[in-house]
């Protein structure tokens, strides 16, 4: 009996899941039932509650009403170790599989029962009856190191399978693989549910992926259920609609003037890169801003979007293509940026663009301690002045409206939206004719965002080129003159945002094109 | 349209600015945040006397002895004084040493390396150069052993920028081949014949060796060592350079994204560190023994480490606390006759003493009563 419950895949339903934080709603009365031996994909964008939702079920989070139903059961889920004891399992977009151990020692050890002492030769025979039953191969005494992302990515599931998960998440699986291992890995899921061994929910961006492998799906947005239904009765077209909903497009602060065509001030040709850890590419064929233009570059974070700000910022450099500043070639040192006015402020802004344990002073000097005053073309200075620098200081805090005890604190006692303040005190102060901005407003309170949105269309009106990465859909649509969607590491899609419709960009966004 | 965005931020810009004006506020702030760094080292230095008493007295000794004997063998007297001042000399390089890489958040501590490599650089130059006048014989030894610590600290922070390797095993190790290169070239190829019972490098010949300071009667080294932490304070705090060395010690991610070029000052920084070490070696041969031998390896390296945290890298800070340790050094001959206890006992409280300022380390910021904010606000409050 027992053994007969343990292969047979199991029912999951959520009632009525909320969880708040603080007065924020991340998850509002979300109701799914998930059969058992189904495919269910959770579609939404960041930061649409996917994970909230997937978490509230892992037991990661206690929601702060509503339940979950395994097998039509009411069961209480205090954490990952309750939820592992009642058949649900999770494989994280990150790998969590220790490297240096090998396959069958990684899933030895994440047993919940696993012996002091461990005799290896039952435990390996064990092993392999329970790998004969799966329809995965895997090379079980090789180091986890040397394997493949799509053999980990296996691994993963197996190791799930293999502490008798019979309800397994999926977040964004195949984020970290390539397209033939995805096919690989969820058409063996697949099997698996069609075999009422198995049930999964899949957090996806990809409609492809979707509406190859799963059955069902239901789409969540600003926290709640937006819709849902069988795969192949919806149109794409209804899916991204119901993704991004109806938008207002909120105007913070008026453009004037309009793009000049006979300035590019940046311009990409055939740019290639690829980041540190070699799986992410990104081919850009051709990228123009111009002066007095804000073009968004909109799409799912992981798209590429960071590795083509940092070949941008100089952190990584590009394997092939050109980057053009103002007519010449461009690779992000600082005589560049200074001679061609070039400002990068990149995303959390405390992590990468501040010395957090320096004052607010002094990061608010970075651009210009090295420089004789008001002179920014002028000579380097050797010596420091550093009265200059506190006045500089004290003016832009006042002109930006920083918000910091004193001028000398550690500028990692500010605020998010101060922090960033900060920064953008720094950064436009003086003249500036191509400013690169990624996620500027992400974590930020509601004044913050409308302060620093404006000083993003203060720029541009004044004749700056802007380029804004943007995981913030409503952003990109409030601040862009263009908007052009990236997806899996290219620029897929670009229209004037005047006429830019939100369920195409959703589309496109969703690998769609 | 910059209209739509200023009046907000004036507004709020001028509460700050209200706040920001007492003088009596900022001068407290200021004090709150500079009194971090005297109270919580002090207490580290009390914390490790205090273990260190424990330790005394599980031994039967009295702690009041000790302090009394230090106070005796290392500061108590003129000769104690020279004596302890002489010692404090190589200290000084070997706390630049872990001091000047450390703005660039790395710790060195291989500096014992570059004292014993920059000694035999500076004895191996000398002999060669004997018909030459003396001064220039002297800036050759001198330029020679620095640039040799330069090279070879120089190389752990190479080894950092360009290939991600740990410059604080890599600087430790390095030291003890540097150890190991220097006895084997002192008792091998480079040995002096009539070196007999202690193997030795050809003296660099009295006339190149290097007198006292008038008036106080300890060599050179001391005053160079004070000169060159001055300028390392005024390199790190009043130059650019040092600016930028901080920016990028604060935050590596921050200073690339400023275009400033992190691996070349990471090279600079570490190879100007070696310099100051090897420079302690120089003296140590042009001052004190007249050729290179195994004496050079005598710790000083190890102990800057101490010094330098002590004076939380701060290059003004290093002379008082080389001096102390130099003092503590000096009484050590006088503790092991009168009380008996064996050489390694400065060890042990040096030990104890590193221990607990590398907990103090951790103690940062946890104290509200130093913090900037609570000051600035507090009084806000109450105007």
């Amino acid at each position: 009996m027992s053994t007969a419950r343990e292969s047979t895949a199991i029912a999951v339903e959520t009632i009525g899941m909320t969880k708040r934080f603080g007065a924020f709603a991340a998850l509002d009365d979300v109701s799914i039932k998930i059969e058992a031996g189904g495919f269910h994909a959770l579609l939404g964008e960041n930061g649409a509650g996917k994970s909230t939702l997937v978490k509230c079920v892992m037991g990661f989070y206690a929601p702060t009403s509503g339940s979950v139903l395994v097998d039509g059961r009411e069961a209480a889920i205090a954490g990952p170790k309750a939820a592992q004891a009642q058949g649900l399992g999770m494989v994280y977009q990150h790998f969590t599989l220790v490297p240096s151990l090998t396959g069958a020692e990684n899933l030895v050890i994440a047993r919940a029962d696993v012996p002091r002492v461990i005799d290896w030769r039952s435990e390996r025979a064990a092993l392999a009856a329970f790998m004969a039953g799966m329809p995965f191969r895997l090379d079980l005494d090789r180091p986890v190191a040397e394997l493949s992302a799509g053999e980990k990515q296996k691994l993963e599931i197996v190791k799930q399978l293999y502490l008798k998960a019979r309800f397994l998440i999926l977040d964004e699986p195949t984020s970290v693989l390539t397209p033939a291992e995805a096919e690989e890995v969820l058409g063996l899921l697949r099997g698996m549910t069609d075999a009422g061994a198995l049930t999964v929910l899949m957090i996806s961006h990809k409609f492809r992926e979707v509406e190859t492998f799963a059955r069902s799906f239901s789409v969540l947005r600003r926290g709640r259920l937006a819709g849902g239904g069988t795969v192949g009765a919806v149109s794409r077209d209804d899916m991204a609609a119901m993704m991004m909903g109806e938008r207002q497009v909120r105007t913070v602060a008026a453009r004037s003037g309009t793009p000049d065509p006979d300035r590019t001030v940046l311009h990409l040709t055939g740019v290639t890169a690829t980041d540190p850890s070699g799986l992410r590419h990104i081919a850009i064929e051709t990228l123009r801003v111009q002066a007095r233009e804000i073009v968004g570059i909109a799409g799912v974070s992981g798209n590429g979007q960071k590795e083509l700000a940092d070949v941008l910022g100089g952190q990584i450099r590009a394997t092939g293509g050109r980057v053009v500043v103002a007519g010449a070639p461009y690779a992000g040192t600082r005589s560049e940026s200074r001679s061609r006015r070039v400002r990068f402020i990149p995303e959390e802004p405390l992590r990468n663009a501040c010395a957090p344990l320096m004052s607010v002073s002094e990061n608010i000097g970075f651009r210009a301690f090295d420089r004789r005053r008001d002179d920014p073309e002028g000579r380097p200075a050797l010596w420091l002045d550093k009265g200059g620098l506190r006045r500089r200081a004290h003016d832009l805090i006042a002109r930006f409206g920083v918000k910091t005890a004193s001028a000398e604190a550690p500028i990692s006692t500010l605020s998010g939206g101060n922090v960033q303040r900060a920064v953008l005190a720094r950064e436009l102060t003086d003249p500036v004719d191509l400013l690169i901005v990624v996620n500027p407003c992400f974590g930020l309170d509601f004044a913050a965002v409308a302060d620093i949105r404006s000083l993003i269309v203060a720029a541009r009106n004044g004749g700056t080129a802007v380029l804004l990465i943007s995981e913030d859909l409503d952003e990109i649509l409030e601040l862009s003159d263009r908007i052009l969607v990236m997806s899996e590491g290219r620029l897929v899609y670009e229209t004037p945002a005047a006429q830019a419709e939100v369920g195409v960009i959703g589309r496109h966004m969703a690998g769609h094109h | 349209m910059v209209a739509d965005a200023a009046p907000s931020g004036a507004q709020s810009g001028m509460m700050v600015a209200d706040k920001r004006t007492s003088p009596v506020i900022q001068f407290l702030a200021w004090l709150a945040r500079r009194a971090e760094a005297v109270v919580i080292p002090l207490g580290a230095v009390l914390a490790g006397l205090a273990l260190f008493s424990l330790f005394l007295v599980a031994l039967g000794k009295s702690p009041g002895t000790l302090l009394d004997l230090v106070w005796r063998g290392g500061f108590g007297s003129a000769f104690a004084l020279q004596n302890s001042l002489q010692r404090a000399a190589p200290l000084l390089f070997a706390g630049l040493c872990v001091a000047l890489p450390a703005r660039l958040g790395l710790v060195v501590i291989g500096g014992e390396g570059a004292i014993v490599l920059g000694g035999l650089a500076a004895a191996v130059v000398a002999p060669p150069l004997s018909g030459l006048p003396a001064p220039l014989v002297v800036a050759a030894m001198a330029l020679a052993a620095a640039l040799m610590g330069a090279a070879w600290i120089g190389a752990v922070g190479a080894l950092k920028a360009y290939r991600g390797v740990d410059a604080t095993i890599a600087s430790l190790l390095m030291s003890y081949i540097a150890i190991a290169l220097a006895n084997h070239l002192i008792e091998g190829p480079l040995r002096d014949p009539t070196s007999l019972n202690k193997p030795s490098t050809l003296p660099v010949g009295a006339a190149n060796m290097l007198g006292p300071m008038p008036g106080i009667g300890v060599h050179w080294g001391l005053g160079v060592g004070v000169l060159a932490c001055l300028a390392a304070w005024l390199l790190m705090e009043r130059t650019t350079l040092g600016f930028s060395a901080r920016i990028a010690g604060g935050n590596v991610r921050a200073a690339q994204i400023q275009g400033l070029p992190v691996r070349r000052l990471v090279v600079g920084f570490t190879a100007l560190g070696g310099a100051a070490a090897a420079l302690a070696g120089f003296f140590e041969v042009a001052a004190v023994q007249g050729n290179a031998n195994a004496t050079l390896a005598a710790g000083y390296g190890f102990t800057g480490i101490l010094i330098a945290f002590l004076a939380r890298h701060n290059p003004l800070a290093i002379p008082p606390i080389a001096l102390a340790l130099g003092g503590l050094e000096a009484s050590s001959g006088l503790i092991q006759r009168r009380m008996q206890l064996p050489d390694a006992t400065i060890l042990v409280l040096e030990g104890l003493l590193f221990l607990c300022v590398l907990v103090g380390e951790t103690a940062y910021g946890r104290f509200k009563i130093f913090s900037p904010h609570l000051w600035a606000s507090k009084k806000a409050a109450t105007a």
